[in-house]
């Protein structure tokens, strides 16, 4: 089971891999078919994710993000959701092309890291677990998602400022529509991300005895969701786009690195069982 | 005679030099005028557009007239001669008449095959023709560049794609706002190259369009075939705030739009990007604004990158054009050699005609009871005889219209002494 799990997941890299191959193949060079082909990979590979992970939450009987490991396959697929489902929306051809480099380091990550199933702590047996991971990883993917589409604006945004207007300025979307993206991101992302902590909170309250303990997991998350909240006030009401939005965006995609991950790597906490 | 163009464009001659060396279509009958008066030239034509600014001339000494070029220029704009007599070009004869078929068939062009070029070259002609600048080698010399470039573009594919400056412009709208459905669109000034890709933009959907200028009859013209609505030209700043492109293609010397004026306008629309063209030479708008956040400003040059990517594809057809541009070099220089021989001939058959005219009228002084139809057919036989002896030195004469023609022309004028005949 552990093995064919570990088989799934290796496939899901691989064909992320293909996806990223055939995304910057078409970036440098003038073959508009070889588009579909990143998309195509990525969504096979999302399958073939979504499999491993559906195996794996079977075997340890809850959602399946109690380690390290875990939590990274999961955000990994769940960028990728993230990605087909925004991809629905708009069609953005290079998208998957900058996207396919993160499922690739946090899908390899877990692969590299030990993958043995943790034992859970009592206190984590509860339907809260899921719909708090859930929330706020889903919300979390849609923000780096956002950071990405930032990237990929700020990329255009600077071939056009220098009037570099030849290669991938004519394989990248228009500013407007990256603009448009990674606020669409922001308003998916940042409910998600609140009702995740809403929903930690209300879970602490019940297994710690309180809302809110400063923990630095907490601590973090509120300085992210401060970040997006002012970013999302600013968006709405000052006008805020383009280039700055993008870099608060980025700003923003290492705050939620930092919660995510350095946290647990670097700070001991309430949260670092999770490690 | 020697037809000769001096001139700089586009590819010899940074915008910064070109805008120094250009005129405006108000000044130009004045400064035709003082070309004609100042260098001697026989026959002259300026056109001056965003890309070039070429003198056409008529002369009989090149190197001098070259020099008597170059100073007007020197002197008309009050600059050293020195900063853009590098950037010169200098066409003579064949090379010049190759050049200015060139231009006019939208070969020389930056846009290889765009279409505004023929219309400037009239333009340029009709003002010259007004002021009597050009005469009869210059007039026949640009009718026949008229007629080579509808033969380009209808027989050639050269423009089968509308790709031009003002298509660029659009081209990168659309990577800048993705789709043009709701956006506004300003023209200030009333240029053709403006007016096409306003053009452009309506068919691509465009909302609205506002037109200014400094003459408001203008643009109201405008903007009724636009739809549009005109602005008095003092109150379009008013209004950038609610634009998303700008084309202007003003004649103004200074800018017209600076920074201060869009940083205002970017407040007031909450910084939705605005995408400035500047297609005016000198410039219209002042290139520090593209240092702003979400406004992007592209001059006549940075248009020039955009689209030498197409220009490829038309390279194929711009091959096939300038075959059939260099048979049109052949065919008018043949006229311009015939020309050469002309007052030749012409004398020729004078004297000849005179002298037979003379003897006519010495034989019928000696009659006198001949009858005027009698005296006609006298006359008839007199003038046969002088035109059958003329026949074949003049057919030599004009089958002779080479390089080489100036010898059996100078030949026959010793033979008959047709010079000395102009002071008898």
């Amino acid at each position: 089971m552990t093995n064919a799990y570990i088989i799934l997941l290796g496939g899901a890299l691989g064909l992320y891999t293909l996806g990223m191959v055939t995304g910057f193949f078409y970036l440098f060079r003038p073959m508009p078919q070889k588009t579909l082909w990143c998309k195509r990979f990525i969504q096979t590979g999302s399958l073939v994710h979504l499999l491993a992970f559906l195996s794996r939450c079977i075997q340890v009987q809850t959602l399946a993000v109690t380690n390290l490991h875990e939590s990274l396959s999961f955000f990994a697929l769940l960028l990728a959701l993230a990605f087909l489902l925004i991809g629905r929306k708009t069609s953005l051809p290079t998208l998957g092309t900058f996207i396919s480099p993160l499922l690739i380091i946090f899908t390899m990550w877990a692969l590299i890291i030990p993958h043995a199933i943790t034992p859970q702590p009592p206190i984590l047996r509860s339907f809260w677990l899921p719909l708090h991971v859930l929330l706020s990883f889903a919300g979390n993917a849609f923000l780096v998602l956002g950071c990405i589409v930032s990237v990929m604006y700020l990329l255009q945004e600077h071939l056009i400022k220098r009037k570099k207007i030849k290669g991938i300025f004519r394989k990248l979307p228009a500013l407007q529509k990256l603009d448009e993206l990674s606020y669409l991101c922001l308003r998916c992302g940042f409910p998600l991300l609140t009702l995740g902590i809403i929903s930690g909170s209300v879970w602490a309250s019940f297994a710690w005895g309180s809302h809110w303990s400063w923990d630095p997991k907490e601590t973090w998350s509120l300085i992210t969701w401060l970040l997006f909240a002012a970013l999302l006030h600013g968006r709405m009401n000052s006008g805020w786009r383009g280039r700055k939005a993008s870099f608060l965006t980025i700003i923003g995609f290492a705050a939620i690195m930092f919660t995510f991950l350095g946290v647990n790597l670097m700070l001991s906490g309430l949260h670092s069982y999770a490690h | 005679m020697h037809i000769v163009i001096l001139g700089l464009n586009h590819q010899t001659a940074p915008v910064a030099t070109r805008e120094r060396l250009a005129f405006t279509a108000e000044e130009l009958p004045k400064v035709l005028n003082r070309l004609k008066k100042e260098t001697g030239l026989d026959e002259v034509m300026i056109l001056s557009t965003c890309n070039r600014v070429e003198l056409y001339g008529i002369c009989s000494d090149l190197d001098e007239c070259r020099n008597r070029l170059i100073n007007f220029l020197a002197e008309y704009h009050r600059i050293e001669t020195d900063s853009f007599a590098d950037n010169l070009y200098f066409h003579t004869d064949s090379e010049a008449i190759r050049h200015g078929f060139r231009v006019a068939s939208s070969l020389d062009s930056m846009v290889v095959g765009e279409p505004q070029i023929l219309g400037q070259l009239k333009d340029a002609f009709a003002i010259a023709a007004d002021e009597s600048g050009t005469g009869l080698i210059l007039n026949r010399f640009l009718h026949r560049a008229f007629f080579i470039a509808k033969e380009v573009r209808t027989r050639t594919k050269i423009a089968s794609c509308a790709v031009s400056v003002s298509f660029a412009a659009v081209e990168l709208a659309k990577k800048i706002f993705g789709d043009l459905n709701n956006m506004k669109v300003m023209l200030i000034g009333a240029g053709e190259m403006c007016e096409l890709a306003a053009r452009h933009f309506i068919n691509q959907g465009v909302e609205q369009v506002l037109v200014t200028n400094r003459t408001l009859i203008r643009a109201q013209q405008l903007a009724e075939e636009f739809s549009g609505i005109a602005l008095p030209f003092d109150m379009f700043r008013n209004h950038l705030d609610q634009v998303d492109i700008i084309l202007s293609s003003t004649g103004a010397p200074d800018y017209l739009i600076h920074p201060q004026d869009l940083i205002l306008a970017l407040k007031k629309r909450r910084n939705r990007p605005m995408f400035l063209i500047d297609i005016a030479v000198p410039r219209d708008i002042n290139p520090k604004i593209n240092e702003l956040d979400n406004i992007y400003l592209f001059d006549v040059d940075d248009l020039q990158d955009v689209v030498t990517e197409n220009i490829d594809q038309r390279h194929q057809e711009a091959k096939r054009a300038e075959e059939l541009v260099i048979r049109e070099v052949e065919k008018f220089e043949q006229w311009l050699a015939s020309l050469a021989v002309t007052p030749t001939i012409k004398k020729l058959r004078q004297q000849t005609l005179e002298i037979s005219h003379q003897e006519l009228k010495k034989t019928l002084a000696g009659f006198s009871d001949l009858s005027d139809k009698e005296k006609h057919r006298l006359e008839a036989m007199v003038n046969a005889i002088a035109n059958k002896f003329l026949h074949h030195p003049i057919n030599y004469l004009k089958s002779h219209t080479d390089d080489a023609a100036a010898q059996p022309a100078t030949m026959i004028r010793e033979i008959f002494k047709l010079d000395k005949s102009d002071n008898p």
